[in-house]
């Protein structure tokens, strides 16, 4: 049981520890949180922007997820031209002059880029054709040998014939 | 022969994988190639009163090597660099990418200068003008100020001797 003494200063020191944490990771987020204080607007149409474009050194990321140094400084770059009035397909000029296609995370059909856009689609059809004559087959397979009165007399007629006649 | 058609189909998925597997998806083709140098006008690292525009190498081939002293492949380059700047066989000039001035010097200093000279690009802007996305990186210019070449990562000596060098050549020659 504890004394009233201490049940006074539990709740005293949580909220101690809870200032102090609060306090110091706020301080560890200063930089990023600053710009977007400045002007939230300003940072969500930089981040539409940036959002399509890729990041040349963790390819796998966009420049508005990334944590490296050149993402950060295309950010920058974006949010400069975005407050200079640019339009959000300037700045993609922008970044494909420098950096190419491969920028975009969404890739424009070109000669190059033919197969990329059209190849699932062949992929499809020649999948669909595949399966077409397969399913024919199968029904040609099932399908009675014989089916009509006609079919089993020209069979007997036939069978009736000698061997040599037949070949 | 039907029969062998998965097979067939198989080894052919192989054959796409193993080339797919040797291709480096960090040497991304610069749209720069062919095209005219992007112009700048930066001050030169310990004559800072002095500026560089590229339009000073008219007439001459020349490489444009970015580098820092904070970049661990660069110190892999360097003497690659140094050897060929001792050949003689292009000016070489270097631009000191998002770096300070002090260890830049003292990183010359150190491993050797085979710069003709180099040009501070503290806030990385002609970085990413030239497209530069992974330190070193070397543009060869030829006598117009076209880029003729974008190497990509340091360079090494296969990539000197069997692409750098004959490449020069040929822009010599053609001169």
């Amino acid at each position: 049981m504890l004394s009233r003494a201490k049940a006074l200063w539990l709740p005293f020191f949580c909220t101690l520890i809870a200032v102090i944490t609060i306090c110091f990771t706020g301080n560890s987020r200063a930089d990023e949180a600053k710009s977007l204080a400045d002007n939230p607007a300003l940072e969500a149409q930089v981040m539409n922007v940036a959002v399509d474009l890729r990041c040349l050194v963790c390819q796998n990321e966009t420049i508005a997820g990334s944590h490296a140094d050149l993402a950060i400084d295309l950010r920058n770059q974006i949010r400069d031209q975005l407050q200079q009035g640019k339009s959000k397909q300037d700045i993609i000029d922008y970044m494909v002059a420098r950096y190419g296609d491969f920028v975009l995370y969404n890739p424009p059909l070109k000669k190059n880029t033919l197969f990329l856009w059209l190849g699932p689609f062949a992929l499809l059809v020649i999948g669909f054709t595949i399966l077409l004559r397969h399913i024919r087959r199968e029904q040609q397979l099932t399908a009675p040998l014989v089916n009509s009165s006609t079919d089993i007399a020209r069979a007997r007629e036939l069978l009736k014939k000698p061997q040599k006649e037949l070949e | 022969m039907k029969r062998y058609l998965p097979l067939i189909i198989f080894a052919v998925l192989c054959v796409f994988l193993v080339i797919g597997l040797q291709l480096n998806p960090k040497e991304v083709p610069s749209p720069l190639v062919n095209k005219a140098a992007p112009d700048f006008r930066l001050p030169i690292l310990n004559d800072t009163k002095k500026e560089f525009v590229p339009a000073d190498m008219k007439g001459q081939v020349w490489l444009l090597n970015v580098w820092a002293s904070w970049c661990v492949s660069c110190r892999e380059e360097h003497p690659l660099l140094n050897n060929l700047a001792k050949q003689n066989i292009l000016p070489i000039i270097g631009l000191n990418y998002k770096d300070k001035d002090g260890p830049a010097s003292e990183w010359l200093i150190n491993m050797g200068n085979p710069y003709q000279l180099s040009v501070i690009d503290a806030g990385g802007q002609v970085g990413i003008n030239y497209g530069v996305y992974g330190v070193p990186e070397s543009f060869l210019i030829d006598q117009k100020g076209t880029i003729v070449h974008k190497f990509i990562g340091p360079l090494t000596l296969s990539s000197i001797q069997n692409e750098l060098i004959p490449m020069i050549n040929k822009l010599k020659a053609a001169q």
